[in-house]
């Protein structure tokens, strides 16, 4: 958790220090209404980037972008080095498989149990046995705390056990970079801070680089190595934690109190 | 600001077009055919999902049996009924069976059952389909690698494909069996007598074209219930919309394709 001994290891991969995600002065509109205007992003390896921003300035459109789900009007995405409005479909499917998306909403698949949620990441995987796979199933699970959910439906489940139980499904592939697409919405004080410590987890055990985005200021507090602000498409600004609550700008304050 | 770059708005969707309301008819049009024609080149590419498709024949077919088994009795014996004084008047009674049986297989079983599907299955898919994207389920499978058009979309619509020419068939015997009923109700036909006489009154030309068409009465809910749940926009409002126009449509589409088909048929026969 001591945010220096983090960054102490930000280069996992000797040899390999460009960022893990470069977003270039991209812009993106729907039909008359400009969301994206010339934002810029840089994430480096192994850090925890918060995305603060209020609702409806393009955070989730950000972070679509980078998996390919929108495509920008304009500018670049690198990832891992590869600019991925280029990729052929093929090569973007392998490259989506080294990012992690922990989506809004969870987005379980409603008609299969948790085991099968799980399971389907892997189901194209052919090196794998059956039994190699229930072993990676239950190891993702036992990693967010939720074994003994491995049967249930994603109807039963509470808001709190969804997130793991999608978290533990984008990390079943061991992600190099995860997008966490506000986390902690709609949960307690408590369960946040358990997701949030989970995040650092992530973090620590598998060495990615993650982007979350998120209004919990508390949360950010905890996982954030560096923070950055949007306002009107571009970022407004960015800074550590403690930075940033000490602003001159009273917008960016405004988060922290 | 010089956004001029690829993914930008085509000239039509930048000015108010003239006939807005045309304008989103022929655009539908053209949704729909991109749609279709995705589907014929998804179904042809491996890889098939095949348990997928045996899962989904299995909750759109088998779990229809009922249903349909239900309607197909009720049709076949108050069509039976409602014959009856009609042909007594010219005393042509005994042609009853021969009647009910050419009416039922060449148009009644194959319409009323393909609709009852689009009420029932259509719907399901508009709304499952739906539903998945609002919730981001299906934006979930793309990131993961998994192509959702393939696993989603093809397995839907080829098991509505296959398994509605088995649920008009088996309509249709549960409907000629109640039609056996009703004119036991009047009169004494024994079973062999009833279904010999039935079987002596269709030809190959009643069957062949009413059992083909049925075969695109499924391709037709399925593509429809696929299309309007896979590219719904309006969050948890357009899950209901998605449902409710996937069996207008569906409906409608079912009309005009036997219309056609009967035009067709009458060409060839
Ligand atoms: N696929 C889309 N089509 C049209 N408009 C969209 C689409 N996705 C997002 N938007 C619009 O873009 C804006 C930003 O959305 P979003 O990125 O979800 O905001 P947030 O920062 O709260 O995550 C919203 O006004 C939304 O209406
Ligand atoms: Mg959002």
């Amino acid at each position: 958790m001591d945010k220096n001994s983090s960054n102490s290891n930000v280069i996992e991969k000797p040899g390999k220090d460009e960022p893990a995600l470069q977003i270039v002065n991209i812009h993106k509109s729907f039909k008359h209404n400009s969301i994206l205007k010339g934002l810029n992003i840089t994430l480096g390896r192994g850090e925890n980037l918060v995305v603060l921003g209020k609702s409806g300035t393009g955070k989730s459109v950000t972070i679509k972008c980078i998996v390919g789900l929108i495509i920008p009007d304009e500018g670049n995405i690198t990832v891992l080095g590869k600019n991925i409005l280029r990729l052929k479909d093929k090569e973007l499917n392998e490259l989506r498989k080294k990012i992690g998306f922990l989506f809004q909403s969870a987005a379980l698949y409603d008609s299969m149990t948790v085991r099968e949620n799980l399971n389907f990441p892997l189901r194209t995987n052919k090196s794998l046995s059956e039994d190699e796979k229930e072993e990676l199933v239950r190891e993702a699970l036992e990693n967010v705390g939720l074994l003994d959910a491995i049967d249930k439906m994603p109807s039963e489940l509470s808001g709190g056990m969804r997130k793991r139980v999608g978290l533990a499904r984008t990390l079943i592939l061991k992600p190099q970079i995860m997008l966490y697409d506000e986390p902690t919405n709609g949960l307690d004080p408590i369960t946040s801070k358990e997701i949030g410590n989970l995040i650092n987890d992530v973090k620590e055990k598998y060495h990615t680089s993650s982007i979350i985005i998120t209004h919990d200021i508390a949360c950010a507090k905890i996982i954030a190595d560096r923070i950055i602000v949007l306002k009107d498409g571009v970022c407004l600004t960015e800074g550590t934690y403690e930075e940033l609550e000490n602003s001159d700008n009273l917008e960016v304050r405004a988060y922290f109190e | 600001m010089d956004l001029a770059k690829n993914k930008r708005p085509s000239p039509q969707e930048e000015s108010e077009p003239l006939f807005p309301s045309l304008y989103n008819f022929f655009s539908a049009i053209t949704a729909l055919t991109l749609f279709t024609g995705r589907y014929f080149k998804s179904v042809l590419l491996p890889p098939f999902e095949f348990n997928e498709l045996v899962r989904q024949s299995f909750l759109i077919g088998y779990k229809s049996f009922p249903l349909v088994g239900i309607t197909g009795f009720i049709m076949g014996l108050v069509l039976t009924i409602q014959s009856r004084p009609t042909l007594a008047e010219f005393g042509a009674e005994s042609w009853l069976p021969a009647m009910v049986a050419v009416s039922i297989i060449r148009e009644i079983g194959p319409v009323i059952t393909a609709l009852i599907c689009a009420g029932k299955v259509g719907s399901g898919i508009g709304a499952e389909l739906a539903s998945m994207r609002v919730t981001e389920q299906i934006d979930a499978m793309e990131v993961s690698g998994i192509n959702p058009f393939k696993y989603i979309v093809v397995t839907r619509i080829l098991a509505c494909t296959l398994m509605l020419p088995i649920l008009v068939v088996f309509s249709d015997v549960i409907a000629l069996l109640g039609s056996f009923l009703a004119v036991n109700i009047n009169g004494d036909v024994t079973f062999t007598l009833y279904f010999s006489q039935v079987i002596d009154s269709l030809a190959f030309s009643d069957v062949f074209p009413a059992f083909v068409k049925t075969f695109f009465f499924g391709f037709a809910i399925g593509l429809i219930g696929c299309f309007k749940g896979y590219y719904t926009d309006k969050g948890t409002e357009g899950v209901g919309l998605a449902a409710n126009s996937a069996v207008v449509l569906s409906s409608l589409l079912i009309f005009i394709m036997d219309m056609i088909a009967v035009q067709i048929t009458d060409l060839l026969y």
